[in-house]
């Protein structure tokens, strides 16, 4: 197989991606969860670059919008941990089922 | 002989009603202004003493008039009067419209003549009640429905009077309403009366169907050619408004409302449950005589039941110990005397017998009025809570009530059918006729129940006025003769009970001379009627069904009453009663009579218990139960397939990542392959 | 031309409730029931000069108007009455003064919004009667319902919010389906003439195939017979009843149920002329309609709360409505619509006794009362006039109603007609007990010696409503001659167009889009 750059970068962010869901899956602890779902967010991001390469600059601009938005997410997020942890004296997801109705 | 349109031949005048409109009018403001003072001026007697009595004096005077100018121009044709028109929709038209004849004339004189009597009579009788004023509201709201059901020229007016009768009857059986008894006797009125309703209410809708017409004069005049004589649509018809007229007159199988009606206040089961509401009835197979003629089947539905009634109420009031209530089921039989003459065609003799039986069972019931007034106000002196109704409490009332028990006594003569009293001329007519019209069971029947009649009369005054008085030593000392607002409308009725049966004398009896003006008068209204059945085969043999003349049948019956009545006396003269506290309910064959043939149990029984068993199953099973349980059913199984949903929200980040991961890898599956 | 001769009253009897309902959500919480009263006055006041402007002898629609509203999909304020929705509109405008005026002491919480939700009510009920546009039909329809919801849910009894719920589902199940109706009538018509109308005008002239009116005419009748109700989708009405506030009942009884009976004869019958008389559907809703008579009055006569019974004597009514209407002679359709008016006054008037009655004592429960009438004697005056209309009693328009629908129906269904006729019996069965348990019998209990008959603002509540049972019991020629022409119009236009529906449509498209409708299309 011919593993130019291109194709290399492309396998690293999938192996990243799929870092991510299964730490997300199968994880408890909200913050490595979390940190999960940023490793997540960055394989998109890598991919992207891959491809503005071969497609234009306009992808980059997305990687941009990508970063902002994790960064706004992890200010929430974390905030949300923070209260959560507070309340709870703990992170664990599975203590958790706030959402349900 | 006289006979009454000789006399009158020369007059010619056109007769027209004089103030029609007023006989109605009178007693509705009497009943409104009564009506209003019940709420005004409770406490003030004297107003509803004079406008109550007045208002209905009124209305029997333009009667009069107006009789008086029939009289006088003898008109052939019914006048009509026309007010508005009331429903018109469609090819339907009814207008309240009034019908002036000889027989509404003569209705209007009998009510109008015995309610202004019973009128002045309520004034001594219902003196102390607290109910003063709605009584005389009731009383003259009845007599004005009253009037609108004979006056009435087509089906659905005479309906209007047919249930607004029932209405004040309703209204005044209950009118001690806080006695639940009488309450519930009332209302048992209402709904019998009701299913008789019923019955007018389709006979009217068929003959609409059939004639598009529901006025009186244009459904006799089209019927004999519209209808086929002895057809179904006819007999179904007039046995359709003949269960109405079961229900209104209290025959069988609808009688059992009328004795229960005895709750109301005295006069007012003399002037509705015996003189006036309850004949109207036989006022209208009088007045439909022409659809009844047309049916032998229902001429003969009628008789018999008018005979079977008679017997059967009879039997009862042998064993009673209420005074009213002996004389209610008397009022039954003697109505079933009224339908067997209609029903074997003799209606003249129907309603003659309908305006002596007014007569005098208004004045046996105002003296059972007086009897109880007099007892009422002994036990209210001595705080005594006996039952001032029951003969067993009374006794020697002779020696106290000297007036009433002289009335009384002409009373029960009258209605026993002794000569020359009012009763002996109309119900030897019906007798007569039943036999001579060939109806010879109900002939037997008929003259049975005139010997059974003298037997409870008799029973009635030798227990109430002869003998020891049994109403209680301390009470006795208190018993008196009524005042005379109260007597008097005793006398004048007992002079009607009898010189009333003066106006219809028949040839056939040696020495009286033969007198038809009643016969002449109804002439013109039951001429087609008569026709109908004459030329279908109605005869007159003249001889009774085993033999003998009419003269001599008179004198075989009234010499029974008689018999009867002085075996009566004299097996019960000496006879001792307990009263009634310390008596015990008569067994056997007595028991059964005085438990009315256990009538009232088997409805109740058979018929009410059953139907309301159904009616709560319909709301529990049906209701609550089917539809609203397969409603609700909807609703919860509804909610389960929700909750089995809401089972995968648990609420976990892990479970919901595992469903978004298992969601994108699916897709991503069918995209790849 | 006149104010009473135009669109114009009939515009202000729309607007004024509206504007009164507004303006009682920002007066104060005391002045809001006299805002209520003063505008339902007015209505009333602006809408009885029409019972003499209205032109008798003629069918056509009055103080007609049809303005544009949403022009790209033919939707306008098309608004007009003839005799049938002009005594309906009457009736209306009679009721809700005697409902506001009766809820003076009865409603103590939230006054503002109560009055507002009445007289909002009252425009949607209005609306409905007069309009003759089929979106503006149905958005009244469906407005009715909102404020008749939070009148049970939040001023309601024990269980309202049960009965709310029940009330709204029931209603609003059947809507939706007559809502897919109308669009399908709408699309037809676009198909045949290429116009997109929703004016009723135009949607009564389109040909239907036999086979489609009885579906449309299933959703159609579905949402009526709800409404009106017919058994067996009844059971809503006695929960809705018991537990709205007096006024909830009154206008629930007076006028709401009008609404079904008033679409079947307006809308359904027309539009799907083949169908409704169809034997198949005739006999279907005498049927239902005999069983609701009989049966609501059974149900009726053994029920232990005044105010349910109440409730199952109108399913009885109403089902006397129904086979007068589907009976199809000129005396039963009239006898109906006059029994329309009868029921809202007397059952009207019933529920306000029963009301009044209950903010004295608390209770509906039958046997608490006794000996009411020692005490109370006007009230019982008032209730046994009432109740004798209830039954039929000739003299009282109760029975001019009934006599009419069963005469006619005599004609045409003489079994039926009989069936019917029993229905006088057990009318007596059920209301009389009722009359003897409470107004009778000795005064056995504290409460009930204490009790003081009505006041004056009770008496004036209930005058109107005992004068117009007499009124029309003895004279009700007025009423009837203004819906004569209405009637035998109507009753012309669905014989002709029934016999003219086509079998099947000769145009290849429209043919298609049956099939498609009937989900009939194959391949």
């Amino acid at each position: 197989m011919n593993l130019d750059i291109e194709n290399a970068a492309l396998i690293l962010s999938a192996f990243l991606f799929a870092v991510g869901t299964a730490g997300v899956l199968v994880r408890r602890n909200a913050i490595i969860v979390f940190m999960c779902v940023e490793l997540m967010l960055n394989a998109v991001n890598l991919t992207l670059v891959v491809f503005s390469r071969s497609l234009g600059l306009e992808a980059q601009v997305l990687v941009f919008f990508v970063m902002a938005v994790a960064a706004a997410e992890a200010a929430v997020g974390l905030a949300i941990i923070i209260a959560i942890f507070r309340h709870y004296e703990g992170v664990d997801v599975d203590r958790f089922n706030l959402l349900r109705w | 002989m006289v006979s009454l349109p000789l006399l009158l031949q020369e007059a010619h005048a056109a007769y027209e009603p004089i103030l029609p409109a007023w006989i109605l009018l009178l007693p509705l403001i009497g009943a409104a202004v009564n009506g209003i003072g019940a709420f005004m001026w409770r406490g003030n007697k004297s107003i509803p003493s004079l406008v109550g009595p007045l208002a209905v004096i009124g209305a029997f005077v333009i009667v009069v008039l107006n009789f008086v100018a029939m009289l006088t121009a003898a008109p052939h044709d019914p006048a009509i009067v026309s007010m508005w028109t009331w429903m018109a929709a469609g090819s339907l038209s009814v207008g309240v419209d009034l019908q002036f004849d000889q027989l509404s004339i003569l209705m209007c004189l009998v009510v109008t003549g015995v309610s202004s009597v019973i009128h002045v009579y309520s004034v001594g009788y219902m003196g102390e009640d607290p109910g003063y004023s709605r009584y005389f509201a009731y009383l003259n709201l009845f007599v004005f429905f009253m009037l609108v059901l004979v006056l009435g020229a087509n089906f659905p007016i005479t309906f209007v009077g047919w249930e607004g009768v029932g209405l004040c009857s309703y209204l005044l059986i209950g009118f001690w309403y806080e006695n639940q008894d009488f309450a519930s006797a009332g209302k048992k009125a209402f709904v019998v009366n009701r299913i008789g309703d019923f019955g007018f209410l389709i006979g009217m809708f068929l003959i609409f169907v059939h004639f598009g017409t529901l006025s009186y004069t244009q459904v006799f005049a089209a019927a004999p050619a519209t209808l086929a004589y002895g057809g179904a649509v006819v007999t179904v018809i007039t046995l359709f408004l003949f269960l109405g007229c079961t229900g209104k007159s209290a025959q069988i199988p609808l009688y059992v409302w009328l004795p229960d009606a005895m709750a109301g206040p005295t006069p007012v089961s003399a002037l509705i449950h015996a003189a006036t509401m309850v004949t109207a009835g036989v006022y209208l197979v009088a007045r439909t005589s022409v659809l009844f003629a047309m049916s032998p089947v229902s001429q003969a539905v009628v008789a018999a039941v008018g005979a079977g009634t008679a017997l059967f109420a009879a039997t009862i009031a042998t064993q009673q110990y209420d005074i009213k209530k002996v004389l209610a089921y008397s009022t039954v039989s003697q109505l079933g005397y009224m339908f067997l003459a209609v029903g074997v065609g003799a209606y003249t003799a129907g309603v003659f017998h309908l305006m002596t039986h007014a007569f005098f069972k208004a004045l046996l019931f105002l003296g059972s009025g007086a009897v109880i007034h007099a007892m009422h106000h002994a036990y209210h002196e001595v705080h005594s809570h006996e039952d001032p109704n029951d003969m067993r409490n009374q006794g020697g009332l002779r020696r106290y009530m000297p007036i009433t028990f002289t009335t009384m006594w002409v009373g029960t003569l009258a209605i026993s059918g002794i000569i020359p009293f009012a009763g002996f001329f109309s119900k030897d007519e019906i007798i007569w006729y039943t036999g001579a019209y060939g109806y010879g069971i109900l002939w037997g029947v008929a003259l049975l129940t005139a010997m059974l009649t003298a037997g409870y009369m008799t029973r009635l005054m030798v227990m109430t006025f002869y003998g020891e008085n049994r109403t209680g030593e301390n009470a006795k000392s208190h018993l008196r003769e009524v005042p005379a607002v109260m007597w008097i409308p005793l006398a004048i009725l007992a002079v009607l009970s009898v010189i009333g049966g003066w106006v219809n004398i028949p040839d056939a009896l040696p020495v009286l001379p033969g007198v038809h003006a009643f016969h002449d008068w109804l002439h013109p209204i039951f001429a087609p009627a008569r026709g109908i059945l004459e030329s279908h085969g109605l005869n007159e043999a003249h001889a009774s069904p085993i033999g003998g003349g009419e003269a001599m049948w008179a004198g075989i019956s009234t010499v029974a009453a008689a018999v009867v009545i002085l075996l009566t006396f004299r097996a019960l003269i000496h006879r001792t009663w307990k009263p009634a506290a310390e008596s015990v309910d008569p067994t056997g064959l007595a028991g059964v009579l005085y438990n009315k043939w256990y009538v009232d149990e088997l409805y109740d029984r058979m018929v009410i218990l059953p139907l309301l068993a159904l009616w709560r199953g319909c709301w529990r099973i049906v209701d609550a139960g089917l539809i609203d349980g397969s409603i609700n059913g909807l609703a919860s199984s509804t909610r389960a397939v929700g909750w089995i949903g809401s089972l995968f929200q648990t609420g976990r980040v892990s479970t919901y990542m595992f469903y978004f991961v298992t969601g994108v890898l699916v897709i991503l599956a069918t995209f790849l392959f | 031309m006149s104010f009473f001769e135009s669109h114009w009253v009939l515009t202000v009897l729309l607007l004024l409730p509206l504007a009164g309902g507004v303006a009682c959500l920002f007066a104060g919480e005391e002045d809001a029931k006299h805002v209520a009263l003063g505008t339902s006055v007015v209505a009333w006041l602006v809408s009885l000069p029409l019972f003499w402007t209205f032109q008798q002898g003629t069918a056509a629609l009055q103080n007609f108007v049809s303005i544009p509203w949403i022009g790209q999909w033919g939707i306008g304020y098309t608004v007009g009455i003839d005799g049938i929705s002009l005594l309906m509109v009457m009736l209306t405008t009679f009721i809700m003064p005697m409902a506001i005026l009766g809820s003076y002491s009865y409603i103590k919480r939230q006054q503002q919004s109560y009055y507002g939700m009445l007289l909002i009510l009252m425009s949607a009920m209005i609306g409905v009667f007069i309009a003759l546009d089929m979106f503006l039909f149905f958005l009244f329809w469906e407005l009715m319902l909102i404020p008749m919801y939070f009148l049970i849910g939040v001023w309601g009894g024990e269980r309202r919010i049960y009965a709310a719920i029940k009330f709204f589902l029931f209603t609003a199940v059947g809507s939706l389906l007559m809502l897919v109706a109308i669009v399908t009538l709408v699309y037809l018509y676009f198909r045949q003439f290429g116009v997109l109308t929703f004016a009723y005008n135009d949607l009564v002239q389109l040909p239907i195939t036999r086979s489609l009116q009885f579906w449309l005419f299933a959703a159609f009748a579905l949402a009526f017979a709800i409404k009106v109700p017919l058994f067996p989708f009844h059971t809503w009405l006695p929960d809705a009843h018991v537990e709205a506030p007096t006024a909830g009942s009154v206008i629930l009884a007076g006028v709401l149920l009008k609404m079904g009976t008033y679409g079947f004869l307006r809308f359904a019958m027309p539009f799907f002329s083949y169908a409704a008389t169809s034997d198949l559907v005739v006999n279907t809703i005498i049927v239902l309609s005999l069983i609701g008579i009989t049966y609501g009055a059974w149900v009726a006569a053994v029920q232990p709360d005044a105010k349910k019974l109440v409730a199952y004597t109108s399913v009885a009514h109403l089902g006397f409505v129904m086979l007068g209407l589907f009976a199809l002679t000129s005396e039963s359709v009239q006898g109906g619509i006059l029994q329309m008016v009868n029921h809202g006054i007397s059952t009207g008037a019933l529920f306000l006794l029963i009301g009044m009655l209950y903010e004295r004592r608390h209770t509906r429960m039958i046997e608490d009362f006794g000996g009411i009438a020692k005490v109370m004697p006007f009230f019982a005056f008032a209730f046994v006039v009432v109740a004798l209309s209830s039954i039929g009693l000739p003299g009282t328009n109760g029975f001019v109603g009934e006599f009419l629908i069963l005469i006619g129906t005599f004609k045409t269904h003489p079994v039926a007609a009989t069936i019917a006729a029993t229905g006088v019996i057990f009318a007596a069965a059920y209301m009389l007990p009722m009359v003897q348990r409470i107004l009778y019998g000795p005064v056995d209990s504290d409460e009930n010696r204490g009790l003081k008959d009505l006041s004056l603002r009770e008496r004036i509540v209930l005058l109107p409503a005992l004068v117009m049972i007499i009124v029309i019991g003895v004279y009700p020629g007025p009423f009837l001659a203004r819906t004569a022409p209405s009637v035998n119009a109507l009753l012309e236009q669905i014989e002709v167009r029934a016999v003219q529906a086509p079998v099947e449509p000769l145009d290849a498209d429209v043919r298609f889009d049956h099939m498609l409708i009937l989900g009939l299309h194959g391949d």
